[in-house]
C-alpha cells in the first residue's frame, strides 16, 4: 500500500515537473535573451519572500500546536530537573525572540528593497557603532546563559557522596540493560569482563572472592526509591552505549574499559506521575492512536494495545542492529515498596550456579 | 585555436601545447576543468546521498512496511521489500559520510576554491596544476572506493558517520564493521590525502599568486573564506587521518589504542588499556572544524552574491574577515561539545561550553551584516540571490539552537536526539547546500559559458526552501519529545507513538524536496549543452573572473593579467555612472578608496 502510494506520488510529481518544464520552455519563446532577473522577477520573488516569512511563522505555530507538549521541558521527575527545564525555557524564549525578529528583518528587507531599474542602492559600507551593538548584545546575553548553564552543569555533575546515595551499576551490552544494586553494604563488588563466567551465571563478571560482591543484586528492571539520591556507575561490556533517562533529565555514555557515573534524585513515583494531568492527557492521546492501529499492534503481538505510562531507560548511542530496541523499565516507588522488592531479589552469592 | 596561441607565451605552468581529449577533459591540470570535475563528481555523490536519506526517511515514516523502492535498490537487504535493520544503519552512516565529506567538502570547496581562487585573485592557474590534478583524482578514487564499499557481502560501514569504536572496530559487533568499514577507512584516508593536497595548493596560491594591487584587504570575501577553510583543513584533517590509522591498527594488527576490556559473543577479547574516548577526541578534533570547512565556503560565496545582487558593498568587510578568522580559531577549540556526556571530566565540559557559546558572537555579526547589506539595496532576485538569502535564514534558524546544544547542562537531555539532527542539518547541511546551489547558479556562466534557466531556478529554490523547513523544523519538536536518532523504528516505544504522524509529514516533505532536485539536475545538465549563451559579465559584478573571456583558455586572460586598483565591493558608489566598478578600474582623479 505504502509502496503503491509512493509510486503514485513519484509519478504525479514527475508529470508535474514535466508539465512545468514545458510551460517554462514555451514562456521563453520571444522572451529577452538573457537569464538575469528582471524587475518582474524581482517583484514576484520579493512578494514570495514575504510569503515565505509567513510560512516560517506558520510552521512554527503548527509545530507548537501539534507537537508542543514538549515532555523534555515539563514534568521532570528528578530534583535537578526543574532547574534544567528553567534554563531550557529561558534559552528557548531568547531563541524565539531572536528568530522571529531576525527572520522578519531578513525577509522584509528582501521584499522592501527588491530591485527596480534605475534605482541606485545606498553606498553604505561600514558603521562601527552598529557593529559594536550587535557584537555586545550577544556577548551580554551569552555571558548570562553561559554563567547560568555552568552553575547548573556543575551542580548536576558534582555528586555529593556524603548524602549517602544509593549506588547502582548500570550495565550495558548488545542489546539489553542490567542493573546491579550494591546490597546492604552499599558498596559494589569489584568486576571485570574478564571474570564473566556464563557457566556459573556470573554474567556481569563480578569478582567472586570480593566480600563486597556477595550481597550485590542483579536485576533487569530498575527500581528506585523516591527522594533518595542515586549514584549510577555505568559499565559496558562490548561497544559504546548511552544510558538515556529523559524523564529524569539524565544521560551518560557507557564506555568499555572505564566506569562512568551520573547521579540524580528521583522526586515523583511512577504511580504519582501516572496521575499527573499532563501525563494522563498524553497517554490518552497515545492510546487513541494505538486503538486506531489496534490490528497492526495485535498482529505483531509484542505489545499490549493499551499503553500505560512508565519511566524508561533507552540506549542513545548507536550500538548495532537492535539499538532501536534496547530499553529498560524504570520504576520509582516509595522506600517501603522498594525495600520489599529488593528483598525478593536474589543476591549474587545465591544466584551463582554450580556452587 | 589561433587566438589562444599568443596567450601561450604567458603561460608558465607547464602547459601542453597539443591538448588531447585526455589532457583536456580527464587528466587536466587546468583549475577550471578540475573545478567542473569536482562539481560533477560531487553532484553524483549528492544524488546517491539524497536517495539514501529518502529511503531511510521512508522507513522511519512507514516502519517495516514493504516498499518497492527498497526492493529495487536494496536487493537482499530488503527481503520482500522490508528494509533490514542493519542496512538502515548503513544508509544513515553512508548518507552522513557522503554528504559531509564528498558533497559539502569536496563538492563545494573543491569546486569553488578551484574555480575562483585563480580567477578572483588574478592568477593564471593554481600554484601547482599537477598537485591539483592529483588532488582531484585522489578524490575520485576515494569516491569509487566508498561506492564499492556499498556492495560488500556483509554490508557497508554502519557505525554512524562518526564511526566510534568499539562498534566500528569489531566485525563481530556488526556486519558493517568488517570489510565495509575497512573500505570506509581506506576511502577516507585517500580522501584526506586529496583534501590536504588541495588545501595546500589553495593556501600557497592565495599567498603567492595575487595579481598586482590585490592586497589581502582587497580580496573578495569568497577568497578569504576559501583561504581560511584550507588552513582549518590542513590543521585538522591530519588528526582524523591519524585516528583512522590507529583504528586500522586496532582492527587489523591487534593494538589497543581505542579498545579495552571487551566481552562480546561469548568471548573476552585481548584488548587492554585503550579508550574509545580517545578516538572521540581525535575524531571531533577534525569533526567540529569540519562543520566550518563545510560552512565557511558557503558563507564566502553568499557574501559575494549578496553584495553583487544587492548592488551594495558588503556591510562591514573588516568585521566579516575578522569573524571568519574568529570562527576558524574557535572552531578548533570547541570539539568537546560533542562529548559532554562521553564520560570525560565534567570540568572539560565547562571549558567547552564556554568556548562553544563564544562562536555565537562572530556568527551573529555575520548574520546581522548580511541583513544590513540588504538594507536599502536594489535587490536583483536571481536564483543565486534567493539561495543566499535562504542560507542566511537557515543559518539563523539552525544556529540559534546551537545555544542549547552547546550548553553542557542542556545537552544532557537533547544529546543524540532528533533535536541535534534538526540543528546540524539546518545550520550546516542545508546552509552549505544553499551556498553550493547559490554558487552554481552564480558561476555557471563562468564555468560553462551558458546560463541556467532562471525560472527553473526559482521553482527549484522555492520548493527546496519550503521542504527544507518542512523537514527540519518539526524535527526539533520530535527531538524535544526525547526521540533518539538512529532508531530503525520507534514502534518499540509506545511513548513516542504521538510523534509518528509528524514523522510521516517530515518524510513527505523530504520526498518532495528530493524529487524537486531533479529540476535542478535537469536544468544543470541541459544547460551545459543547450543553455542560453552568456554575456561576459551577466551579473554586473566587480570581481576579476568576469574580466576573463567567456571561452575558457589556459592562463585565464589573453595578454596581461588585470591589475587591481580597488576592493571588490564598489557597488553603487557615488561618482560613478554605473552601479558597479570592477576591481581593475583605476581610481579616477580625486576618488578615494574606502579604508578598511
Amino acid at each position: 500500500m505504502t509502496a503503491f502510494l509512493t509510486i503514485i506520488i513519484v509519478i504525479f510529481i514527475a508529470v508535474a515537473i514535466w508539465q512545468m518544464v514545458k510551460i517554462f520552455d514555451l514562456a521563453q519563446v520571444g522572451a529577452s535573451n538573457d537569464q538575469v532577473a528582471t524587475d518582474k522577477d524581482n517583484k514576484i520573488n520579493g512578494y514570495l519572500m514575504m510569503g515565505f516569512l509567513v510560512f516560517i511563522y506558520a510552521i512554527t505555530i503548527a509545530s507548537f500546536w501539534y507537537l508542543g507538549d514538549l515532555p523534555l521541558m515539563s514534568n521532570s521527575a528528578s530534583e535537578h530537573g526543574p532547574q534544567l527545564d528553567n534554563l531550557m525555557i529561558i534559552s528557548m524564549v531568547i531563541i524565539f525572540i531572536v528568530q522571529t525578529f531576525t527572520q522578519f528583518l531578513l525577509h522584509y528587507f528582501a521584499y522592501k528593497y527588491k530591485g527596480e531599474k534605475g534605482r541606485k542602492a545606498l553606498f553604505y559600507a561600514d558603521n562601527n557603532t552598529l557593529e559594536a551593538i550587535w557584537t555586545f548584545i550577544p556577548v551580554i546575553v551569552l555571558a548570562g546563559l553561559i554563567i547560568y548553564g555552568l552553575f547548573t552543569w556543575t551542580s548536576i555533575m558534582n555528586i555529593d557522596e556524603s548524602e549517602d546515595p544509593l549506588v547502582v551499576e548500570l550495565y550495558a551490552q548488545q542489546f539489553n540493560w542490567k542493573a546491579r544494586y550494591a546490597g546492604d553494604d552499599n558498596v559494589l563488588g569489584m568486576a571485570n569482563v574478564r571474570l564473566i563466567d556464563n557457566d556459573r551465571a556470573n554474567i556481569l563478571g563480578l569478582d567472586e572472592s570480593d566480600p563486597n560482591a556477595q550481597d550485590d543484586v542483579i536485576t533487569t528492571e530498575l527500581h528506585l526509591p523516591v527522594g533518595r539520591p542515586v549514584l549510577f556507575k555505568m559499565r559496558s561490556q562490548d561497544v559504546l552505549h548511552s544510558a538515556y533517562m529523559p524523564h529524569f533529565r539524565a544521560q551518560m555514555n557507557c564506555v568499555p574499559g572505564m566506569i562512568t557515573q551520573f547521579g540524580f534524585t528521583p522526586t515523583v513515583t511512577t504511580a504519582d506521575m501516572r496521575k499527573n494531568p499532563d501525563i494522563i492527557e498524553k497517554v490518552e492521546n497515545i492510546n487513541a492512536i494505538r486503538t486506531k492501529n489496534r490490528k497492526e499492534i495485535e498482529a505483531k503481538g509484542t505489545q499490549e494495545v493499551i499503553y500505560e505510562f512508565d519511566y524508561l531507560l533507552l540506549c542513545n548511542k548507536i550500538c548495532g542492529k537492535s539499538h532501536y530496541n534496547m530499553q529498560m523499565k524504570i520504576i520509582v516507588e516509595t522506600q517501603e515498596e522498594y525495600d520489599a522488592w529488593i528483598k525478593e531479589q536474589k543476591t549474587f552469592k545465591n544466584s551463582l550456579t554450580n556452587n | 585555436m589561433s587566438a589562444h596561441a599568443d596567450t601561450h607565451a604567458h603561460d608558465d605552468h607547464g602547459h601542453h601545447h597539443k591538448e588531447t581529449f585526455v589532457t583536456k577533459y580527464i587528466f587536466s591540470q587546468d583549475h577550471k576543468m578540475i573545478a567542473k570535475q569536482y562539481l560533477i563528481t560531487g553532484t553524483i555523490m549528492g544524488v546517491i546521498g539524497v536517495l539514501m536519506s529518502i529511503m531511510f526517511r521512508m522507513q522511519i515514516a512507514w516502519p517495516e512496511e514493504p516498499n518497492v523502492l527498497f526492493e529495487a535498490l536494496l536487493g537482499k537487504w530488503a527481503p520482500e521489500g522490508v528494509m533490514d535493520a542493519d542496512i538502515y544503519l548503513a544508509l544513515v552512516t553512508i548518507h552522513g559520510t557522503i554528504m559531509v565529506f564528498f558533497v559539502l567538502t569536496a563538492g563545494l570547496s573543491g569546486t569553488f576554491s578551484n574555480l575562483l581562487i585563480p580567477l578572483q585573485i588574478g592568477a593564471r592557474d593554481m600554484a601547482s596544476g599537477f598537485l591539483n590534478m592529483v588532488s582531484y583524482w585522489l578524490f575520485f578514487l576515494s569516491s569509487v572506493v566508498m561506492i564499492i564499499s556499498l556492495f560488500v557481502e556483509a554490508g557497508p560501514a554502519a557505525a554512524g558517520w562518526t564511526i566510534y569504536p568499539p562498534l566500528s572496530a569489531l566485525p563481530m559487533a556488526q556486519g558493517g564493521s568488517g570489510m565495509g568499514m575497512t573500505l570506509w577507512l581506506v576511502s577516507m584516508a585517500i580522501f584526506i590525502a586529496s583534501s590536504l593536497l588541495g588545501s595546500l595548493n589553495y593556501i600557497v596560491t592565495v599567498i603567492n599568486l595575487r595579481t598586482k594591487g590585490m592586497s589581502m584587504t582587497r580580496l573578495p570575501l569568497t577568497i578569504w573564506a576559501f583561504f581560511v577553510t584550507a588552513i582549518i583543513g590542513v590543521v585538522s584533517f591530519p588528526v582524523l587521518l591519524s585516528a583512522a590509522l590507529l583504528l586500522i591498527m586496532d582492527r587489523s594488527f591487534g593494538t589497543s589504542f581505542f579498545l579495552s576490556d571487551i566481552f562480546i559473543q561469548g568471548e573476552v577479547l585481548h584488548y587492554q588499556g585503550g579508550s574509545p574516548v580517545l578516538f572521540e577526541h581525535l575524531f571531533w578534533f577534525l569533526g567540529h572544524p569540519e562543520v566550518y570547512i563545510v560552512l565557511l565556503p558557503a558563507l564566502g560565496i553568499t557574501s559575494e552574491i549578496i553584495a553583487t545582487n544587492s548592488r551594495k558593498p558588503i556591510f562591514g568587510y573588516r568585521a566579516m574577515v575578522m569573524s571568519i578568522l574568529a570562527i576558524a580559531f574557535l572552531s578548533t577549540i570547541v570539539w568537546g561539545h560533542h562529548m559532554f556526556i562521553s564520560g570525560m571530566n565534567p570540568f572539560l565540559g565547562s571549558v567547552f561550553t564556554f568556548t562553544t557559546l563564544l562562536i555565537a558572537i562572530p556568527s551573529a555579526v555575520k548574520a546581522f551584516n548580511y541583513i544590513t547589506t540588504l538594507w536599502k539595496g536594489n535587490l536583483q532576485m536571481n536564483p543565486a540571490m534567493l539561495f543566499s538569502i535562504g542560507l542566511v535564514s537557515t543559518f539563523i534558524t539552525g544556529g540559534l539552537t546551537g545555544i542549547i546544544l552547546g550548553d553542557s547542562a542542556l545537552d544532557i537531555n537533547v544529546h543524540d536526539t532528533y533535536f541535534v539532527v534538526a540543528h546540524f542539518h539546518l545550520v550546516m547541511g542545508i546552509s552549505a547546500l544553499y551556498g553550493m546551489f547559490a554558487g552554481i547558479y552564480h558561476w555557471f556562466p563562468k564555468m560553462f559559458g551558458r546560463m541556467l534557466n532562471k525560472n527553473l531556478g526559482y521553482l527549484h529554490f522555492w520548493v527546496t526552501a519550503i521542504c527544507a523547513y518542512g523537514v527540519f523544523f518539526p524535527m526539533h519538536f520530535i527531538g524535544m519529545a526525547g526521540l533518539p536518532r538512529r532508531y530503525y523504528t520507534n514502534s518499540n516505544f509506545p511513548l513516542f507513538d504521538d510523534t509518528a504522524n509528524a514523522n510521516v509529514v517530515i518524510t513527505i516533505f523530504a520526498i518532495v524536496g528530493g524529487i524537486f532536485q531533479l529540476v535542478f539536475l535537469w536544468n544543470f545538465f541541459y544547460s551545459i549543452f543547450y543553455g542560453k549563451r552568456t554575456v561576459q559579465n551577466p551579473w554586473r559584478s566587480n570581481t576579476l573572473e568576469w574580466t576573463a573571456p567567456i571561452e575558457h583558455m589556459h592562463g585565464n586572460w589573453p595578454g596581461e593579467i588585470p591589475h587591481v586598483h580597488r576592493w571588490a565591493y564598489d557597488y553603487s558608489k557615488p561618482g560613478h555612472d554605473e552601479d558597479f566598478v570592477p576591481q581593475n578600474v583605476p581610481l579616477y582623479d580625486g576618488e578615494e578608496e574606502l579604508q578598511h
